[in-house]
């Protein structure tokens, strides 16, 4: 399957298109609109900073395709910087309005170490996966939780993940083909 | 609170995985790619790659290598060693890298560590200490500064380190454990994650490190073969440290 990966300038979509290659999918990097609308499914990465990020996504078309998206509960998922971008607003930088796909703010961590690092378990899901964050989700649309944090959100198509599947091993790939299958 | 992390870190020059044997003698110990695949299978929850031949007119072989890693490795790894400017560092992640690690430069024009924060988040970000009677060294650890070590370690972070790689000289290489002092001093000062490296002679010494910080950079102990990984993970959660649980992919 064809999956389209959004580019919004910084982050490290050549993991994520590697991770796709060992499930058999194919990663698209675009940020065209309608690539990204048409899309069988398509992921928003993570890394950067969410101001810029927007600004990107505004420029270039992206974020209007993605809200079309989700209208139509087409398949997203969110991983990171990209399920954080999906909500209505950001601490980051000073304060981010986001792309409003799914309910819910991003908040800074306020407990433990900053950035919260490393592999942590994930109940719902059965496993420990990578995590890399300074901010997190609030949301009515919380699925699944790490140490109190908000691991997962889903509603209407939109998939979002706090941490990285595509650097989270073998219990990643097997996320990321259970994520994509329905597609 | 994620799980202490044991970090394999492999020195590169060339584009090959090479190993001191004094410090001229340099020996070639195989294919970045298949030991970074190696360490990954034995359980290594991330990896370090440091560039010890590192020069401007070399990048280009850098960036390759860190291509061909990312193509094939699905845990996070870290690039040191060479990473001058922010251009660099992006090559370096946009290339497949999930952290850039700064050291020599970052002392000269710590405002390098702000550029790469802002730009890719403060978790891309390592700042490397080499330390020795709690002075900051440089070039390898061959220089010495004027900066202290705490101190630089607080003003890494407050720039933008997501977290400090700290090597004790007087430790690496002995493998009669890590400087447990030293790490816990600036993991007390610091508000961000710290990876001890340096002196790792045994499980017991990896879980000493990992019961006073976040996780723990091994080199000479598990060089002689990757399979030893494994064995020094299951040791190291016999003494009571937690670490990822290893799962194989289903199918």
């Amino acid at each position: 399957m064809k999956v389209v990966i959004v580019d919004y300038g910084a982050g490290n979509t050549r993991s994520v298109v590697a991770a796709l290659a060992h499930l058999g999918h194919e990663g698209v990097v675009t940020s065209n609109p309608d690539a990204i609308v048409d899309a069988p499914a398509v992921v928003l990465p993570g890394v950067g900073s969410a101001r810029s990020a927007m600004v990107h996504l505004k420029t270039t078309g992206a974020a209007g395709a993605l809200r079309e998206r989700t209208a139509n509960r087409s398949l997203t998922l969110g991983i990171c910087l990209g399920m954080q971008l999906a909500t209505d607003h950001s601490e980051e930088d000073g304060g981010v309005a986001g792309l409003a796909l799914i309910s819910g703010d991003v908040v800074r961590l306020t407990r433990g170490r900053v950035p919260r690092l490393g592999w942590a378990f994930v109940e719902a899901l059965g496993d420990a996966f990578y995590f890399a964050h300074s901010y997190v989700v609030r949301s009515p649309h919380a699925v699944a939780w790490s140490d109190d944090v908000v691991a997962a959100v889903s509603v209407d198509g939109f998939v979002g993940v706090q941490f990285h599947p595509e650097k989270s091993g073998p219990a990643g790939l097997d996320f990321l083909a259970r994520c994509l299958s329905p597609a | 609170m994620p799980l202490a992390r044991l970090i394999p870190c492999l020195d590169v020059a060339n584009g090959r995985v090479v190993k001191g044997v004094s410090f001229s003698t340099l020996r070639d110990v195989g294919d970045p790619v298949e030991l970074a695949q190696l360490y990954s299978d034995g359980g290594a929850d991330e990896l370090v790659f440091l560039d010890i031949a590192a020069t401007p007119e070399r990048a280009a072989t850098t960036v390759g290598l860190v291509a061909r890693v990312a193509d094939v490795l699905t845990i996070p790894f870290t690039v040191g060693g060479g990473v001058r400017t922010l251009a660099d560092a992006s090559r370096v992640i946009e290339s497949g890298a999930d952290r850039v690690s700064l050291n020599s430069r970052a002392v000269a024009d710590p405002s390098l560590i702000d550029a790469v924060a802002r730009r890719y988040g403060t978790q891309a970000v390592v700042v490397a200490i080499d330390a020795l009677d709690g002075v900051v060294y440089t070039h390898g650890g061959r220089e010495a500064t004027g900066a202290s070590v705490v101190p630089w370690a607080v003003e890494a972070t407050e720039r933008g380190a997501g977290e400090i790689l700290l090597t004790s000289i007087r430790h690496d290489g002995h493998r009669r454990g890590y400087d447990l002092e030293l790490i816990g001093a600036v993991r007390d000062a610091v508000s961000t994650p710290v990876i001890a490296s340096g002196g790792a002679g045994s499980a017991h010494d990896v879980a000493e490190a990992l019961r006073v910080c976040d996780a723990a950079l091994v080199a000479s102990i598990v060089h002689d073969s990757p399979g030893e990984l494994e064995r020094l993970r299951e040791e190291i959660e016999k003494l009571g440290v937690a670490l990822r649980p290893r799962r194989r992919r289903d199918g």
